[in-house]
């Protein structure tokens, strides 16, 4: 493990780029594997509070990997970590959008659609999963999780005031309880 | 593909990047929608579902795979990149001064727990999004069986991302063509 960490970053989110069916977001647990669990960069706290920053600010999601980066080594974090997630796939997006354009309702591209949506909704679950496990401290986090999906699964409001409401009662419930 | 009678130069582009970089709380797709094809008018609602589902079937981040493939179209290679420009530009300065206050602040005790609240929510918002995108899925045999498969690898056996894609994605869209044959 000689390898700088900066390169490390790199490379690995090089190759998330190229495999994140279903955005950032599917990517995620990939990166909490090797950032959390393999190399200890980061405890689960600061990876779930990073995330939930990344979340609550204005931009793609594909701004916690920029996130990511700053935690681990400031500026030229963000900037490795931002393009080497952004730039392989933006290649990768640039050559297909040429090829396929104006094609997107032939047959190819529906069985393409067909196959590759199932894998990015199953990432963006597991998605969910590992930070719910990465987020959960107390029983009062667990049912924070589960009133946030389903107040996305059934309304259409804007997922923010689910994320403001949970604030709101972790610090409320903190203090009453004290 | 019709373009407009007049179509944005890389500046104009970067601009209305900019813009829907910094409306879009909480996800990039409405806003991305109201200032490409209500306000600027660039491409009517079908060429842009067009472009945003090639986004979303592509590997990486959709909207910045949207911003690319967008630029490209009219203004080539500089296009692309000024509207990703203009896309990630806003965003990651403000994410830079959220984590400057993170570093600083997060060891005050009611922040820590703003935080975790946070990031429980968080955590939920992946889950019910996820769950909403899947009951609109198609209902397909091989889907159900891939996801699940793909679904238990990484959120649960915690596999490494590579070779469960690898596997799993080649025979889903196989057993997509096969369902498409004798469907």
């Amino acid at each position: 493990m000689d390898e700088p960490m900066i390169w490390q970053l790199v490379r690995r989110f090089a190759l998330v780029s190229v495999l994140a069916f279903g955005g950032a977001n599917a990517a995620t647990p990939e990166i909490h594997r090797f950032v959390v669990d393999q190399l200890g960069w980061m405890n689960n706290s600061v990876f779930a509070n990073l995330y939930a920053i990344a979340q609550a600010a204005p931009g793609p999601n594909v701004m916690f990997i920029s996130i990511i980066g700053w935690h681990m080594a400031g500026l030229s974090g963000l900037i490795a970590a931002t393009l080497a997630m952004n730039v392989p796939s933006s290649i990768l997006a640039f050559g297909i959008g040429r090829v396929v354009a104006g094609m997107s309702a032939s047959r190819w591209v529906t069985i393409l659609r067909a196959g590759l949506a199932p894998i990015a909704v199953a990432l963006l679950l597991a998605n969910g999963v590992v930070m719910a496990s990465a987020a959960y401290q107390t029983l009062l986090d667990g049912a924070l999780t589960l009133l946030a999906a389903l107040f996305v699964f059934y309304s259409r409001n804007n997922p923010l005031w689910a994320l403001l409401a949970a604030v709101i009662l972790r610090v409320g419930v903190a203090h009453l309880t004290a | 593909m019709k373009l407009p009678a007049s179509p944005p130069r890389p500046l104009e582009l970067f601009l209305g990047f900019l813009k829907i970089g910094l409306l879009g709380f909480g996800g990039v797709a409405a806003s991305a929608r109201h200032v490409i094809v209500e306000e600027r008018k660039w491409l009517d609602n079908k060429d842009y579902a067009e472009v945003l589902g090639l986004g979303q079937i592509l590997p990486g981040a959709n909207t910045v795979n949207a911003a690319v493939m967008i630029g490209d179209r009219f203004c080539g290679i500089p296009g692309a990149a000024a509207s990703v420009s203009g896309l990630l530009a806003m965003p990651i300065c403000i994410l830079i001064g959220l984590a400057i206050l993170y570093e600083r602040y997060a060891a005050l005790p009611d922040v820590a727990l703003a935080l975790q609240g946070a990031a429980a929510a968080a955590a939920g918002l992946a889950m019910g999004t996820a769950l909403k995108m899947g009951k609109q899925l198609k209902r397909s045999m091989g889907g159900l069986v891939f996801g699940l498969i793909a679904f238990a690898a990484i959120g649960l056996l915690h596999l490494p991302l590579a070779p469960t894609v690898f596997v799993v994605a080649p025979l889903s869209v196989l057993a997509a063509y096969w369902e498409s044959r004798h469907g």
